[in-house]
């Protein structure tokens, strides 16, 4: 029997899920309000300085990639399963735009992540 | 061709007719806030590599009343998808046993909302202790 591919996206979902659940609302409050705005927290943590360093550090790189490869593979997969439940039926074309564009998205974070360096 | 005409029952906007439905669209919905959220932090370290100049410009859209107003947007979105997360919990899980009994629904949201909160704020800690 040929095994399903089904469980990757799932497992990629519901990581990217709980991961957002957990300190999405947090990183958009961090990184939108609190640092632009410069209330709670100074608006020096976005220099470029501080942002590079954070971006060369091991886990600093790795927290960034999570955060963006699996926010962006958890809302396409929830994306085209919603889909159908609006009468679009999931085909090839529907899956191919909603994967596809997380894949693109985390080889771009990871290509911008690398060429920072260590 | 056929000459039959099977009655279709019409389907468009099924999920309005509940509000059941509707609020499981909207918890669906939150997944484009996430998304967009990765795709601003997406341009911002394509932005990071690109040097100092494509990053102060990134910096400089961030502090725009514009996008300040739309992180507001997100953010909403975000504690959404947070709490409903952890609302359906207790039917994405497995049945957990602890002590021979199985764990209820109630607890199980309980958990998950304080592990945010307390992720949350170590997470701002972590912030706060860089900015030193």
């Amino acid at each position: 029997m040929k095994r399903s591919n089904a469980p990757i996206f799932w497992l990629l979902f519901g990581a990217g899920g709980m991961v957002s659940a957990l300190v999405g609302a947090m990183l958009v409050f961090i990184t939108g309000i609190a640092v632009p705005t410069g209330s709670l927290l100074p608006r020096g943590l976005l220099d470029y300085q501080s942002a590079h360093t954070l971006a060369q550090h091991w886990a600093g790189k790795g927290f960034l990639l999570i955060v963006i490869a699996l926010f962006l593979w958890h809302a396409a997969h929830r994306i085209f399963h919603t889909l159908h439940d609006l009468g679009i039926h999931a085909g090839l074309m529907a899956k191919l735009l909603c994967y596809g564009s997380a894949l693109v998205g985390t080889i771009l974070a990871a290509r911008a992540l690398l060429s920072i360096g260590f | 061709m056929s000459a039959r005409r099977p009655y279709k029952r019409p389907m468009d906007g099924w999920w309005r007719r509940n509000p059941f439905f509707v609020e499981y669209m909207v918890h669906e919905g939150t997944a484009f806030f996430v998304a967009a959220y990765a795709f601003i932090l997406l341009v911002g370290v394509m932005k990071l590599a690109e040097g100092q100049a494509a990053w102060d410009g990134w910096v400089q859209w961030l502090t725009s009343p514009f996008a300040i107003f739309l992180h507001v947007v997100l953010l909403v979105g975000f504690l959404y998808h947070t709490w409903t997360w952890f609302n359906i919990m207790p039917r994405t899980l497995p049945p957990i046993m602890i002590g021979g009994k199985r764990v209820g629904p109630a607890a199980i949201t309980r958990t998950g909302l304080a592990a945010a909160c307390g992720a949350s704020l170590l997470l701002l800690a972590i912030c706060w202790s860089l900015a030193r």
